[in-house]
């Protein structure tokens, strides 16, 4: 059997033009899809970056909120109705706000500001730079190292600006895992110093965090959130929910998988084509191999080879060219949004074997149908 | 072993059904023996390829019965038949049928690799063969690199490297110059004839005629005439 894949190796792969013609299709095809699916996946973490990066259990939220950054402020009575709730071991209150910097060269940023409540500092994150205790001092902030960073105009430990006319200092530089979509710089302060200096309605708390004394303790403490009129959701619930909203409601997952679509049927037919043409110019040889005495099974085992063999080395090469360009893409923007997941790899994987299959199941046809005594009468 | 390398009884092909029914082989029975050179001849369409390709197990007969020693073909499974053409058959197709992307001698080692011989121990005995026809210096190059008679070789060469007892030539001179025909069928007959082997020859071809043994004349799916050769 190897010598006769040797064979059909060699016929394809010295068939130059064509072999180049396919594997440019199918490479491509493949470049495609993991591009707009990785840039996809990037957006949907970036998307969720914050309840990643609180880290909380629990969240509660009005039910209208559907991402992250556009929360809606709940009345004082909720946390309390929440802390009452049986198997809440506690429960937090959190700031999320916009704010207006103005930066010492006079210019102004605007940035995102997290609250975290005084007594806990729950969600606090990990600082590179400063102590934690330092939050409570006087026009305390903590900055976010991350891609944003800066906009600030790259701030150290008591650095001075103005926010929304009071004054801040930076007491400490924190690292988060996961960077923002909006591209906005992000503060920490306490719940009680973000409603003061930031204007905001009479409601505070974007949400309630909850940290529940056990999982069996969820499905309860959900339904009471619920009878407030409220909505307690997991942290994979609610990154799910973001998700969901950038995928159905912005158009943007539609147009991915438009992207994806196109890219496959693309790869789809110029691979299928190519091949086609392919097996139709050797026909008349795989008809003389028939008459010398292949099997049948053989000239199948020969095609499928073929269209795998292909289809393999493109999808390296697909995989190859979007890694190259990502990576490179990361070093000059530091902001660009896109990850390749195993999910994305497999995606391209299943449509680069159903290219494959489709092209070899044409190609069989063709060849499970020739007659040697055609070929034999010329 | 019988010196009959063919024994084609009461052998009938029609194509088409009912109204449309045409008959290109009609009762046809006849020996070819080993150590001859058989030709077939008769004016086009009368069935020489339809019948060679009965007797080399390609074409199922519709009636009749092809016994190659004694062994009834077609009455063999599908991969019996595959198998008997690859050990025991070599076919020269009129127009070649040489694979462009491969090398000559890869071309040659193609029946022996579908015997599943190793890759190189096949090239080196493809090479042999290509010594046979004289073509050993050619080996590397791909076979449209040849002159029209040299490919005739290279596939006369893959025809016999797998030491088929009956080797089938349909219109092997057709696509020649006279002189290149003549002297590719005066080959086979002083240097791949033997007298374990046996060589059906079609041909319309009358320059060639003196290198047969016997001349089998066809007309209309019949056989009309065996004559001993010039
Ligand atoms: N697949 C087929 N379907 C219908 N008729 C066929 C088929 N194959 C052969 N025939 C008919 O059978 C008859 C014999 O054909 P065959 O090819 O054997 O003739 P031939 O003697 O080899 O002719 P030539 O010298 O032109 O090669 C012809 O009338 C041909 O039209
Ligand atoms: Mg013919």
């Amino acid at each position: 059997m190897t010598g006769i894949l040797k064979v059909a190796f060699k016929l394809l792969v010295n068939d130059r033009g064509k072999f180049f013609a396919l594997l440019i299709g199918i490479t491509f095809a493949v470049f495609l899809m993991v591009m707009m699916t990785s840039m996809f996946s990037g957006i949907l973490t970036r998307a969720s970056a914050t309840v990643l990066n609180i880290g909380a259990k629990v969240w509660v939220m009005d039910p209208a909120v559907n991402n992250v950054a556009s929360s809606i402020p709940m009345p004082d009575y909720v946390l309390n109705a929440v802390r009452s709730i049986k198997g809440v071991k506690y429960a937090v209150p959190l700031y999320s706000g916009g704010a207006l910097v103005k930066l010492r060269s006079g210019t102004y940023q605007f940035v995102t500001v997290m609250g975290l409540d005084d007594a806990t500092l729950f969600g606090r994150p990990a600082l590179v730079e400063g102590k934690i205790e330092d939050i409570f001092a006087e026009n305390a902030f903590i900055v976010v190292q991350d891609a944003e960073f800066g906009k600030l105009e790259t701030p150290r430990v008591g650095t001075e600006f103005e926010i929304n006319d009071h004054l801040g200092r930076v007491v400490g530089l924190a690292r988060v895992n996961t960077s923002g979509l909006f591209g906005v710089p992000t503060l920490y302060t306490t719940f009680s110093r973000a409603t003061t200096y930031i204007p905001s309605t009479r409601f505070t708390a974007a949400y309630v965090l909850i940290e529940p004394k056990g999982n069996g303790d969820l499905s309860y403490i959900k339904s009471e959130v619920q009878k407030l009129g409220y909505e307690a959701l997991t942290q994979e619930e609610f990154i799910q929910k973001i998700s969901s909203f950038y995928k159905y409601k912005t158009g943007l997952g539609i147009n991915v998988l438009l992207m994806t679509i196109i890219s496959f049927i693309v790869g789809l037919s110029i691979s299928g084509q190519t091949f086609y043409t392919f097996i139709l110019e050797n026909l008349e040889k795989f008809g003389a191999l028939k008459a010398i005495g292949a099997k049948g099974r053989e000239l199948v085992f020969m095609i499928l080879f073929q269209a795998t063999f292909t289809a393999l080395t493109a999808y390296g090469l697909g995989v190859g060219l979007a890694t190259t360009l990502i990576v490179t893409a990361r070093m000059r923007l530091p902001d660009y949004a896109a990850q390749i997941t195993y999910a994305n790899l497999g995606l391209a994987f299943v449509m680069v074997l159903i290219i494959a299959g489709v092209s070899s199941y044409i190609g069989i046809r063709k060849v499970i149908h020739i007659e040697p005594f055609d070929i034999f009468r010329g | 072993m019988s010196d009959l390398a063919v024994n084609a009884r009461e052998l009938n092909k029609w194509f088409g059904e009912g109204e449309a029914r045409t008959f290109a082989v009609r009762d046809v029975s006849f020996e070819a023996r080993f150590g001859e050179i058989l030709y077939i001849v008769g004016p086009s369409g009368s069935g020489k390829t339809t019948l060679l390709s009965m007797i080399s197990g390609i074409l199922k007969p519709n009636s009749g019965h092809v016994l190659i020693e004694n062994q009834d073909i077609w009455s063999l499974p599908d991969d019996g038949i595959a198998d008997f053409r690859l050990n025991r058959i070599g076919f020269v197709f009129q127009d070649y049928h040489l694979f462009p992307r491969l090398t000559t001698v890869e071309n040659v080692a193609i029946p022996l690799i579908l015997k599943k011989m190793d890759w190189n121990d096949a090239l080196k005995v493809a090479l042999e063969y290509l010594d046979i026809v004289g073509l050993k210096a050619r080996a590397q190059l791909p076979p449209v690199k040849l002159s029209g008679g040299e490919q005739q070789r290279v596939a006369i060469a893959r025809a016999i490297a797998s030491r088929p007892d009956l080797l089938i030539f349909d219109e092997p001179t057709a696509s020649l110059d006279g002189d290149t025909g003549r002297k590719i069928v005066e080959f086979v007959k002083q240097d791949i004839l033997s007298d374990r082997r046996c060589i059906i020859i079609v041909t319309h071809d009358s320059r060639i005629f003196e290198f047969a043994d016997r001349i089998m004349k066809m007309e209309d799916g019949r056989i009309t005439d065996v004559a001993t050769g010039a």
